[in-house]
């Protein structure tokens, strides 16, 4: 645990030292420690007849939706539970059935609306593997500049919500400053705020626009200030380490087991990160650390939330430097809409522009996953295709969904107040577990 | 001559006999975990995907090719499982040496410590929509299932819980499946006297 230090407002905040971090290669001793995948039910309470059940939601405002959790209670200690989901299931995967490929990043960035880019980048790169084409250079890094600016957005958001939680009700507002910030940027870049939908097979939509490298770097002052200040109002608070330290503890085991990842996989003592391990876009011609950290409690999930949002500050400020120039999206005919001006001059032009927008893009035949690392942990999408410009099969792999499974272990044995610690730092989107 | 054409003619059909056999045949996994998880169950197919391993694995040994990733090969997570209904497809992919059935599940594996991933696809006959569970070597696969259950029908051997997860629990059929129509609803007409 880290001691108190001393950051005055607006100063520069300085990285965690103490927080464990690898730049290069993952330690093999860290990568090939024993790990066990225990298999078998999570051990049973006991049943002594003087344990009542409440739900907890799916009205509860702490439950960041409609999750709706079922607390077998002995006194105020939770001794079972059990998350019911479903609230918000409104058949997202059967709607991508029946978009095409060119409409399909529509309805994939309303699955996790925290971070919609990253659900738009993993439909988009399993329509491309299928499609086998390559994105040009500068799309590449629009994407992975768009990718961390959702990421800050998004545990941004975490950190305004999860103060909130715990009952640092200021959080809420500087939180959200913050936030407002960095979507006023992708506004400007995207012009939605959020189901940007900017991401699409073959690239993005639009090129950035002029003056987007002063307004980047405004942000990330911006950013960079907001984050020393919630270090200094929670980081070494006496109070907030006494509702965060030593609660909803997971370990490593567990975590690989429930099929856990993200933030609350590395705060396992686990450094697994998609972005270093299995880089996609240019992520290794970035320099970042993979923060991690030891306890896999919720103020380390709260650190290395704290943390990352630096961390993109840091890889968003090198996008802003090394941005490469040329295409935002690929110049192929069949796949990408020709500008609005050759329409009214070329009859070719016309027929391309009809037929994307009335039929789509036909997709051979095939099958795919691609996987990228969204601010909750690995997201992914299956991607299956008969021929058509349909998708037969849409799934996505929501990284909330899984890590929802790891409430249970974290809650039980443990008294109720903390059910609201555990649920928050699980961060699960509910657009994301239900689809 | 004559002999010369018909000693021609059987060199050429023998080399295309040859060749048949040369193409249907299937080639060698070029990837280690899939040789080796092809070499340890002998009816597995191996198949490249767009780059990805992919292996089509016989329903009977669905669990125990997870165990063995599990226990043998490292893999540490079971990252997804998944269902395909292949009911309306207009062109299936074709991999030699699988009978296509109407149901693919399918479950990726990821390995840490190895840095690698692996795929496992079983074909499920609508009639008989039954494959032993994953839960008890992965228990993250929980939610997966029950989802596959709840969206396509397909049963669990082993499941500790299999109920309904995204919809409601006394919903009729199964939402992801291809002949199924969820947005149908039974309208009645007060004036009706009885059904059309």
């Amino acid at each position: 645990m880290s001691d108190r230090r001393d950051t005055t407002r607006g100063e520069p905040f300085v990285p965690d030292p103490n927080l464990a971090r690898f730049t290069d290669e993952p330690s093999q001793e860290l990568m090939t420690r024993d790990v066990v995948v225990t298999g078998g039910p999570w051990p049973e309470a006991e049943d002594g007849g003087e344990t009542m059940i409440i739900n907890m939601g799916p009205q509860h405002p702490s439950t960041h939706g409609v999750l709706r959790v079922m607390l077998e209670l002995d006194a105020e200690t939770i001794v079972r539970a059990k998350a019911v989901i479903g609230y918000l299931h409104t058949g997202m995967e059967k709607t991508g059935e029946e978009l095409t490929y060119f409409q399909g990043s529509t309805n994939v960035t309303r699955m996790d609306y925290a971070a919609p880019l990253s659900n738009e980048l993993a439909f988009s790169m399993a329509t491309e593997r299928l499609l086998d084409i390559d994105v040009p250079p500068r799309a590449t890094w629009i994407r992975m500049y768009l990718m961390e600016l959702n990421r800050m957005a998004s545990h941004l958001l975490w950190q305004a919500t999860n103060g909130l939680d715990m009952g640092a009700l200021s959080m809420i507002v500087y939180g959200w400053r913050e936030r407002e910030a960095t979507l006023r940027l992708l506004e400007k870049i995207t012009g939605l705020r959020m189901n940007n939908n900017f991401v699409r097979p073959g690239g993005v939509v639009a090129d950035l626009h002029d003056g987007w490298e002063q307004d980047t770097l405004e942000l990330c002052d911006t950013v960079e200030k907001g984050a020393s200040e919630y270090d200094e109002l929670l980081t070494g608070n006496p109070i907030w380490q006494e509702r965060t330290v030593g609660v909803g503890v997971i370990t490593t085991e567990q975590a690989l087991a429930l099929g856990v990842s993200g933030p609350i996989l590395r705060s396992t003592g686990f450094p697994w990160d998609l972005r270093k391990a299995q880089p996609y876009l240019a992520y290794d011609e970035l320099d970042f650390d993979v923060i991690y950290t030891a306890n896999g409690d919720s103020y380390d999930r709260y650190r290395i939330r704290l943390n990352e949002i630096l961390e993109s500050v840091k890889m968003v400020r090198q996008c802003v430097e090394k941005m490469p120039p040329g295409d935002y999206r690929v110049q192929d005919a069949k796949v990408t809409p020709p500008p609005r001006a050759r329409i009214d001059e070329s009859m070719e032009a016309l027929i391309h522009h009809f037929k994307l927008f009335t039929e789509g893009f036909k997709v051979p035949p095939g099958e795919t996953y691609v996987a990228n690392e969204s601010p909750r942990g690995e997201i992914g999408c299956y991607l299956v295709s008969d021929g058509t410009s349909k998708p037969s099969r849409l799934h996505i792999r929501g990284p909330s969904f899984y890590n929802l499974q790891s409430m249970s272990p974290m809650m039980e044995e443990r008294l109720i107040a903390d059910a609201v610690a555990v649920i928050s730092t699980i961060d699960p989107i509910m657009g994301e577990v239900d689809r | 001559m004559a002999d010369d054409d018909a000693r021609e003619g059987n060199h050429k059909n023998g080399a295309t006999r040859v060749e048949e056999e040369e193409k249907n045949a299937v080639p060698p996994p070029d990837d280690e975990v899939a040789a080796a998880v092809v070499e340890r169950f002998p009816e597995t197919v191996f198949h490249r995907s767009h780059g990805q391993p992919v292996v089509y694995v016989d329903r009977s040994v669905w669990a125990d090719i997870a165990a063995f990733l599990r226990d043998e090969q490292e893999f540490t997570q079971c990252i997804d499982v998944t269902a395909v209904d292949h009911l309306v497809d207009a062109v299936r992919l074709e991999v030699p040496g699988v009978v296509p059935e109407r149901f693919e599940i399918v479950a990726n594996y990821l390995s840490h410590p190895r840095n690698r991933r692996l795929r496992a696809i079983c074909e499920v006959p609508a009639a008989d929509a039954t494959v032993p569970s994953l839960t008890p070597l992965y228990p993250g696969a929980n939610f997966a299932e029950r989802e596959v259950f709840d969206m396509f029908g397909i049963t669990f051997d082993g499941h500790p819980e299999l109920t309904r997860i995204l919809m409601p629990d006394d919903w009729e059929g199964f939402p992801l499946r291809k002949d199924d129509s969820p947005a149908r609803v039974p309208v009645t007409f007060k004036e009706d006297p009885g059904p059309r």
